[in-house]
């Protein structure tokens, strides 16, 4: 198989984290009113976006996937008032210091999607998933010495 | 008054100073590194009789733990404790405080402005005190001294931020003959004002504090270049930590972990066989002790905001790994995002727990 093949077959593993209260009911939309979503998303609910800790991050991240979408409700309307404000500082944070290692930190993404954002919801996993096919595989899956 | 001047080099002036405190009883005890002359060991002595002082090495270029981390189970202190502390072990404590792991009320804190300290190799030879007449005369001059940990060599911040008495030794050409007290706060002026010498409106020049600041500023670009080519992306990241055996010594004397049970210690990192045949299969190989790299990545996450710079995580590392550089560095990048520096005003919340609504639009 060629180079260029192998991009083609490459099929990426996102995790999503998404907010039981907003993104995780988009999801649900966009999925009833059939809108076109990328198979590459594996959901996990939480229930608000500050929930996701860095350890569950590093783990997700370690265990392979290639990508990870955290999703919750937009600045100011966290069904517990102040979550995405936290979860927003704690992914800087991350992001920050896989930058500072050179560990590819576009594989994190962090959207704000309401419950009545179908659509959105569907641009934001389209757009993600294509940002990881043309990043290529995580690299950590081939490292045993890892 | 703002300073007290000695006719006695700085460290018998600390001294001298300490003994003022407990014979005056305006302190029930201090809190000082000391020299046992026999051995030459170091330790960090908790002290209430003045007689006891006679062995203090107020400052030595050697620290063993950091104060601020030991500093938590001694306070809130009932009665007033005078601490003799570098300036990354005062800004430790201050992290600490934040983080609800010891209190300031009581305690007097002393500090001085810094020449570094040796790696804890170095110190355990038998020729260590041959070293420190030496290491006075260069830091006095305001140099750095070859030999002194990695991050001290590259530490900026070795005028203490926050310390009730300040000492200047380093860049302070006048400390191997005579010893000049600042007392920065009213605790300061109350409890130390009454002490005997040449009293006078001195400030510390920061002409000369800051020509060996911006000396420390080229090493730190230096050590921080010299970290780039192999702590650069995973093969670098693997190339650094891949020699970690897994002991989370580093962790353990890091002043700023200060979490009661790691989570890398509890049963959430604690593995069994059908985690690691999952594992195998998908893989192949494993790297076992499991986890090494993680730990670090883990750490950084959690706090590398607050990373004083002390070196202690490099000095215990068995297997020599430059965890404190990687961790000065990398907690450099997470303190800027939100204009943080670790121990610099107690008042000064920990980023994580707080924000704005407004920021950080480009994230999300
Ligand atoms: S890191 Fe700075 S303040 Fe701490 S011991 Fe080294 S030179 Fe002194
Ligand atoms: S990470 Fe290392 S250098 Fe930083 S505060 Fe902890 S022990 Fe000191
Ligand atoms: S002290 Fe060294 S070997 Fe031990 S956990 Fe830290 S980096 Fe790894
Ligand atoms: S409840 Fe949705 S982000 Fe907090």
């Amino acid at each position: 198989m060629t180079e260029k093949q192998q991009e083609r077959e490459f099929t990426p593993k996102i995790v999503g984290f998404l907010c039981n209260w907003c993104t995780y009911a988009a999801a649900d939309l966009a999925g009833s009113t059939k809108l076109e979503i990328s198979p590459t998303l594996t959901v996990i609910r939480v229930m608000c976006s500050s929930r996701v800790d860095h350890n569950l991050l590093l783990t997700t991240f370690f265990e392979g996937a290639d990508g990870i979408l955290i999703a919750g409700c937009h600045p100011g309307d966290c069904h517990y008032g102040k979550g995405n404000y936290y979860a927003r500082r704690r992914y800087a944070v991350l992001k920050k210091v896989m930058e500072g290692l050179g560990l590819e930190p576009e594989r994190l993404q962090l959207s704000w999607v309401s419950a009545s954002e179908g659509n959105r919801y569907a641009d934001v996993v389209n757009a993600f998933s294509e940002k990881i096919k043309a990043l290529g595989p995580n690299p950590i899956n081939g490292r045993p010495d890892f | 008054m703002s300073s007290i001047n000695l006719d006695m080099s700085a460290p018998d002036g600390i001294i001298a100073l300490l003994k003022y405190l407990l014979s005056s009883g305006k302190v029930s005890a201090v809190l000082v590194p000391r020299r046992n002359p026999d051995t030459g060991a170091y330790d960090i002595g908790l002290i209430a009789d003045e007689a006891g002082l006679d062995s203090a090495a107020p400052v030595d270029p050697v620290m063993l733990a950091n104060t601020g981390q030991i500093l938590s189970s001694l306070t809130p202190a009932k009665r007033s404790l005078a601490v003799v502390l570098k300036p990354c072990e005062l800004r430790a404590f201050v992290e600490r405080v934040k983080r609800e792991q010891g209190s300031l009320e009581n305690v007097l804190t002393i500090s001085y402005t810094c020449g570094g300290v040796f790696p804890l190799e170095k110190v355990i030879e038998e020729s260590f005190a041959d070293v420190i007449p030496n290491y006075l005369k260069r830091v006095a001059s305001g140099e750095i001294v070859d030999g002194t940990r990695d991050t001290c060599r590259a530490c900026e911040h070795f005028v203490p931020m926050n310390a009730d008495v300040t000492i200047s030794i380093a860049a302070d050409a006048g400390s191997i003959a005579g010893c000049r007290i600042y007392l920065n706060t009213d605790r300061a002026r109350e409890l130390v004002g009454g002490l005997e010498g040449k009293q006078s409106d001195d400030e510390i020049d920061p002409a000369v504090t800051l020509k060996l600041a911006a000396k420390r500023k080229v090493e730190k670009e230096k050590l921080f270049n010299s970290l780039a080519p192999t702590g650069d992306g995973l093969d670098g990241v693997i190339e650094v930590f891949g020699k970690c055996v897994g002991c989370h010594g580093c962790g353990r004397v890091c002043p700023i972990c200060y979490c009661l049970l790691c989570d890398f210690e509890s049963r959430s990192f604690d593995y069994d066989l059908p985690y690691f045949e999952k594992e195998l299969s998908g893989k192949g190989a494993l790297r076992l002790p499991p986890d090494t790299i993680f730990f670090h990545l883990g750490r950084m996450t959690h706090m590398s905001f607050s990373c004083v710079g002390c070196g202690l995580c490099s000095d215990v590392c068995p297997v020599g790994i430059p965890v404190a550089s990687m961790f000065k560095k990398v907690g450099e990048h997470t303190a800027a995002l939100f204009d943080y520096v670790a121990g610099r005003d107690v008042e000064e919340k920990l980023p994580v727990m707080v924000y704005k609504e407004e920021e950080f639009s480009e994230l999300g």
